[in-house]
């Protein structure tokens, strides 16, 4: 198979002199250097993120709320010392808020400015004028696509918008590129790093899935959630990191509503160096489960469980 | 490695994953870029390109470790080569160290030693040590035959029986006393108990490949994706998926739904709102607004049999219905045996649907006389108290296999029914082509009906419910 490298084709595709250099060498340069910007990651993701990065092809990021997706995109611009452009999307967004609308204000502006001078011919000149770039508004893909320095696109939640709007992001991951009728087409200077968060609240289509790479991102094993904390709480003893991550391993093992995710582990860690704790007992747990657990329903039965006396021998 | 991965790619459809013409050629891209002697860069590089939906992975893992076990990825040829230079049968090519070493001298090895060396490994978490160990109790317990084409679950459990696994995770730190360390220390000894039966049933699985090859392995380890699970003769595992995949399922559905009645229709014209939009475009009312629509909601009446045999189907199907009894006006549910009871105020006492099906099997009382299934009996008693209630807004849904164990059928009784409500529709979890053998009389209520649904999957399950939403 006489394939041409994937960069290579995407930078001919939109007329690029010089292919744009790749940001990692191997999945472990990824890994280190996201470590470096205090993300620490595991083979998946880093195997992922580089493959996104050798392919020119986006990644969408899926798994429970609070794992780190959205912060894998923070710590890539982290890293690649590119610029973290972000679209939120909610249910209603639309074109003028995710791709680029006119100014109207600047254009009723510029018409009115030029009602003074004679009409006829000067009203061509002014069609042309005010369909022009300076009249603009870039919202975040065409502001990612024509940005000439390196920058990492991140879409959070895309779940969050209908189906039918999903088919505006298609054109910028697939081609890189932005139709706008009355200017033409915008094509990227560089190739940006395009991540894709989703909570998995509806199926996304076939036709995102099939464009974009794919990153699962679960619950981190005891040994990686411990090194996540002593990474990102300052001041904490190792034995009492090592034991949050059993505490939390087992709450998750737990039939739970809402099993703790890591930004809440590491919220409970927090307090506990606040309140000056080296391990944690009995009642420290009970008293602070509640930053953990979100549902009364799961607290109680997690005391029940984890601290009651009654412990079932299996 | 491209024949390789059409074959694999080919075993991942087999087992229901669909990978499109545009994933294959992504995954071939991949496979240039990274390191192919790499096995977990491999493994990332296939899985990011082929699967792109979560509850897929563990499917793809299964595969994955079939496919490219025997074979050490990247100089896969070379390897082989090699190996029959090397010897006939030479233990496979995965990990140059402990497995190559296995022979002769670790079978003099005696079971206390065994149990021993098993005990260290785990407690050291000696990775290395583990799967010697592993390799060892195969070797001694598994009593591996050669050409025999079973999935190796046979042999997991022999091997696994004679480990003597409480006793080890007893020593392994199981302490008695109560409270959070107590428990903290005995989830730790389980979880490296579970990686022990990993290195196990890897260890089987590797065996097998080299004994009759990938391609024939992976057709006898298949397993189902979650959503084509065949509720009725689901095993405890694959019920444990279930129970898992319910929860995501129905929140889809419910937002799905949701959104669908949203842009269905619009109601009125919603003046206030027009008006304040016209200040922008000089008092001319250019943008209309319009109120939102006035929700045309069913009732919807379930009737299911929660008999031994369709039980976990009528669970499935409460608890997917309630999950988005929002959209619809009302909810009633009953269940039965030969004796029927309501357990909608169950579900309304509760905001998790999972925990009041589970309060059924011990509140409701549905057993009248001998606890077989009396579908006549039922319904004409439902008819009794409650068909008054039934009216020309609601839908009735009856779940269960029709199977009356002989007793009277009353199919007069559903007919009534089905004059009163604005439909009725029969779920079926069998088979349509075990429909009327045996006990199973569907056919005489299927005259009744709008519709007799074969659902066997959560996938046809929340097909149907979509629809009537």
């Amino acid at each position: 198979m006489t394939s041409l490298d994937p960069r290579e084709e995407l930078a001919r595709r939109l007329g690029l002199v010089h292919v744009p250099p790749v940001h990692f060498a191997s999945p472990d340069e990824v890994k280190d250097r996201l470590a470096a910007k205090s993300y620490l990651s595991d083979d998946a993701i880093a195997s992922v993120t580089f493959l996104a990065d050798r392919l020119a092809k986006p990644v969408l990021v899926e798994g429970p709320a609070g794992t780190g997706k959205t912060a894998l995109a923070q710590a890539v611009a982290d890293a690649t010392g590119a610029r973290l452009i972000r679209l939120q999307c909610y249910e209603g967004l639309d074109e003028s808020k995710a791709l680029y609308e006119w100014n109207y204000r600047k254009q009723l502006l510029r018409i009115q400015a030029g009602r003074s001078e004679s009409a006829g011919e000067e009203w061509r000149h002014l069609e042309e004028d005010i369909f022009a770039e300076e009249f603009l508004l870039r919202r975040p893909l065409l502001e990612a696509i024509s940005a000439t320095e390196p920058v990492v696109l991140l879409i959070d939640e895309v779940d969050r918008v209908e189906l039918e709007t999903e088919a505006l992001l298609l054109e910028v991951l697939s081609e890189y590129q932005v139709s706008i009728p009355e200017l033409g087409t915008v094509r990227a200077h560089q190739i940006p790093l395009v991540f894709l968060t989703s909570n998995n609240t509806r199926e996304l289509s076939e036709a995102l899935k099939r464009r974009c790479l794919y990153l699962y991102i679960g619950y981190p094993d005891v040994q990686r959630e411990r090194d996540i904390i002593l990474e990102r709480v300052p001041g904490i003893s190792s034995t009492l990191a090592e034991q949050i991550a059993r505490v939390v391993r087992s709450l998750r093992g737990l039939d739970l509503k809402k099993a703790p995710s890591v930004s809440e582990t590491l919220d409970w860690a927090r307090t506990l160096v606040l309140l000056g704790r080296e391990e944690i007992g009995d009642e420290d747990a009970a008293a602070t489960l509640h930053i953990l657990l979100k549902y009364q329903t799961d607290i109680e039965r997690a005391t029940k469980e984890l601290l009651g006396r009654g412990r079932t021998v299996a | 490695m491209l024949d390789l991965l059409g074959e694999f790619i080919a075993e991942l459809r087999a087992a229901g994953i669909p990978v499109s013409m545009s994933e294959h050629m992504d995954a071939a891209r991949a496979i240039q870029a990274i390191d192919l002697a790499n096995r977990a860069q491999v493994r990332g590089a296939l899985a990011a390109t082929l699967v792109k939906d979560g509850a897929h992975l563990p499917v793809f893992h299964t595969a994955f470790d079939v496919f490219f076990s025997l074979r050490s990825v990247g100089a896969a040829e070379d390897a082989l080569d090699e190996m029959e230079s090397e010897a006939p049968h030479a233990p496979g090519a995965s990990g140059p160290g402990p497995r190559r070493g296995r022979g002769g001298a670790s079978s003099t090895m005696s079971a206390e030693e065994l149990a021993e060396l098993l005990f260290r490994a785990l407690r050291d978490g000696d990775g290395d040590a583990l799967r010697r160990g592993a390799a060892e109790a195969v070797t001694r317990y598994a009593g591996m035959e050669p050409g025999r084409p079973v999935g190796g679950t046979y042999y997991l459990y022999r091997t696994l029986r004679n480990l003597e696994l409480e006793e080890l995770e007893r020593r392994l730190g199981a302490s008695d006393e109560a409270g959070l360390a107590g428990r903290l220390a005995h989830d730790e000894a389980a979880e490296r108990i579970e990686r022990l039966k990993a290195e196990v049933e890897r260890e089987i699985r590797e065996r097998l490949v080299e004994d009759r090859g990938s391609q024939a392995l992976a057709r006898s380890v298949r397993k189902p994706l979650p959503e084509d699970i065949d509720v009725m003769h689901a095993n405890r595992d694959e019920m444990a998926q279930l129970e898992r995949a319910l929860r995501p399922l129905s929140r889809k559905l419910a937002v799905r739904l949701a959104r669908r009645r949203r842009r269905r229709r619009r109601g009125p014209v919603d003046l206030r709102h027009t008006v304040r939009r016209s200040l922008s475009t000089g008092g001319v009312p250019i943008d209309l607004r319009f109120k939102p629509p006035r929700p045309n909601k069913p009732e919807i009446v379930v009737i299911a049999d929660v008999s031994g045999s369709v039980a976990s189907f009528a669970r499935f199907t409460l608890h997917l219905v309630h999950a988005i009894s929002s959209q619809f006006s009302k909810v009633r549910s009953f269940v039965f045996v030969d004796g029927i009871d309501e357990v909608t105020s169950l579900f309304e006492a509760c905001d998790d649907p999972a925990e009041a099906v589970a309060r059924i099997n011990a509140e409701a009382d549905v057993i009248a006389f001998d606890g077989h299934s009396d579908y006549g009996r039922a319904l004409s008693v439902f008819h009794d108290l409650y068909a008054r209630d039934v009216t020309r807004r609601t839908t009735v849904l009856v779940l269960g296999d029709a199977r009356n164990n002989y007793h009277q059928a009353h199919p007069e009784v559903l007919a009534d029914l089905h004059h009163r409500a604005k439909a009725v529709y029969w779920l079926n979890p069998e088979p349509a082509a075990y429909w009327n053998s045996g006990d199973s009389i569907i056919a005489q209520y299927a005259p009744h009906c709008e519709a007799v649904v074969e659902c066997r999957t959560l996938r046809q399950l929340e097909f149907f419910v979509g629809q009537l939403a």
